[in-house]
């Protein structure tokens, strides 16, 4: 450890302390766990039933309530995968240090057995997926949940088989029209509210009878279309990581 | 319940952070900076799901409960549930950044990053 080291870390351990403080300072104000006195949460828990006809109040408060933010986080994921595909993308010109440019060759299929035992699994998953995702207005579960684990459904036919297997699925350019669709969707969903003379993002659609798949209007809208959006992110970013692999810029395995 | 054990989320939480930036601050490559951050984004979990949580409040999910039952805070748990998701792809982010400096600079180290090559 050299000098300019053990500064950083002596000032770093002397603001921590100040931090820690402060932190404990503020801490003891907080109200004790277990004693949550905040009005929004109560007001919110015994409206939002009966308001959206969402049982599933978390949903209700993201895709409806917080709608807003929500748009706003959607598109840092959106932001966030452009991101990675600019900075990964392929590129011409010299190899990097570490002979990036040269293909290498594509790991072998597994054995049939697991071949055989993926497929199941990977059905069951999007399945699931689907389930939760369409579920999101009443149960535990919604747009965010749904995409990640579909987007596992297709992992597991990439584990099972190899890189070529998961491109071969997961056509690029209909992944991509996916993601943008996704974004876009959300918005449109908002504006539509807005060419109807309401305020962006109200609630609009007919809100169906509590407990109904076919309920609370626009959140079990827009938590499908975030689904779309969350899958299709998640399949680009490892497309994009997948790629760069095979590139053989990044020392694989 | 005794101060040290009402106050145990805040604790929780100030330990992830302090031990997130701590290997922040003293950390030798880059990948291993990503996955300090992403501990010490999950402080921010603990204290949210910490303020949030409520003695004898159940889920605030009402598809198998009476209406008006006593509920944990809805509003932390969905800032918390689009946190999760962007915490991932802003890791995934990173993590293209590390493979770009990587290729442009050769190295991993955040020492060794000291000054841009054009």
């Amino acid at each position: 450890m050299n000098v300019s080291d053990r500064i950083r870390r002596l000032v770093f351990l002397l603001s921590g302390a100040l931090f820690f403080v402060l932190y404990c300072y503020a801490a003891a104000s907080l109200p004790p766990w277990g004693h949550y006195r905040g009005p929004y949460g109560n007001v919110i828990a015994r409206v939002a039933v009966i308001e959206r006809h969402a049982t599933d109040v978390v949903n209700a408060i993201n895709y409806d309530y917080r709608g807003f933010d929500t748009l706003g986080e959607e598109f840092i994921l959106f932001t966030a995968v452009l991101g990675v595909m600019l900075l990964l993308r392929r590129e011409e010109g010299p190899p990097g240090p570490r002979g990036g440019g040269g293909k290498i060759p594509d790991a072998k299929v597994l054995s049939t057995t697991i071949q055989i035992f993926t497929l199941p699994a990977a059905f069951l998953t999007t399945l699931f997926g689907f389930y939760i995702g369409l579920h999101g207005q009443l149960s535990p579960g919604g747009g965010f949940q749904a995409g990640v684990i579909l987007s596992t459904a297709v992992l597991l036919v990439y584990i099972a088989q190899n890189t070529e297997a998961f491109q071969r699925i997961t056509s690029h350019t209909v992944v991509e029209v996916l993601e943008a669709a996704g974004a876009g969707g959300y918005a449109i969903v908002g504006l539509l509210a807005l060419a109807g003379g309401l305020p962006f993002l109200t609630n609009f659609l007919p809100l169906g009878p509590t407990g109904n798949v076919f309920s609370a209007g626009t959140i079990a809208l827009i938590s499908a279309i975030v689904g779309v959006e969350v899958t299709a992110a998640f399949l680009l970013v490892t497309y994009t990581y997948l790629q760069e692999i095979m590139r053989g810029s990044i020392p694989n395995g | 319940m005794p101060l040290h054990l009402s106050l145990l989320p805040y604790w929780v939480a100030a330990w992830l952070f302090f031990w997130g930036l701590y290997g922040i601050v003293t950390s030798r490559h880059l990948v291993h900076c990503v996955v300090c951050l992403a501990v010490l984004q999950t402080s921010t979990y603990m204290l949210l799901l910490g303020i949030g949580y409520r003695r004898g409040g159940t889920a605030p999910v009402f598809a198998d409960i009476p209406p008006g039952r006593l509920t944990v805070d809805p509003v932390v748990q969905a800032l918390m549930l689009t946190d999760v998701v962007v915490e991932a792809v802003v890791v995934a982010l990173l993590l293209a950044i590390v493979v770009k400096a990587h290729e442009k600079s050769g190295c991993v180290d955040p020492h060794d990053l000291r000054t841009l090559r054009g």
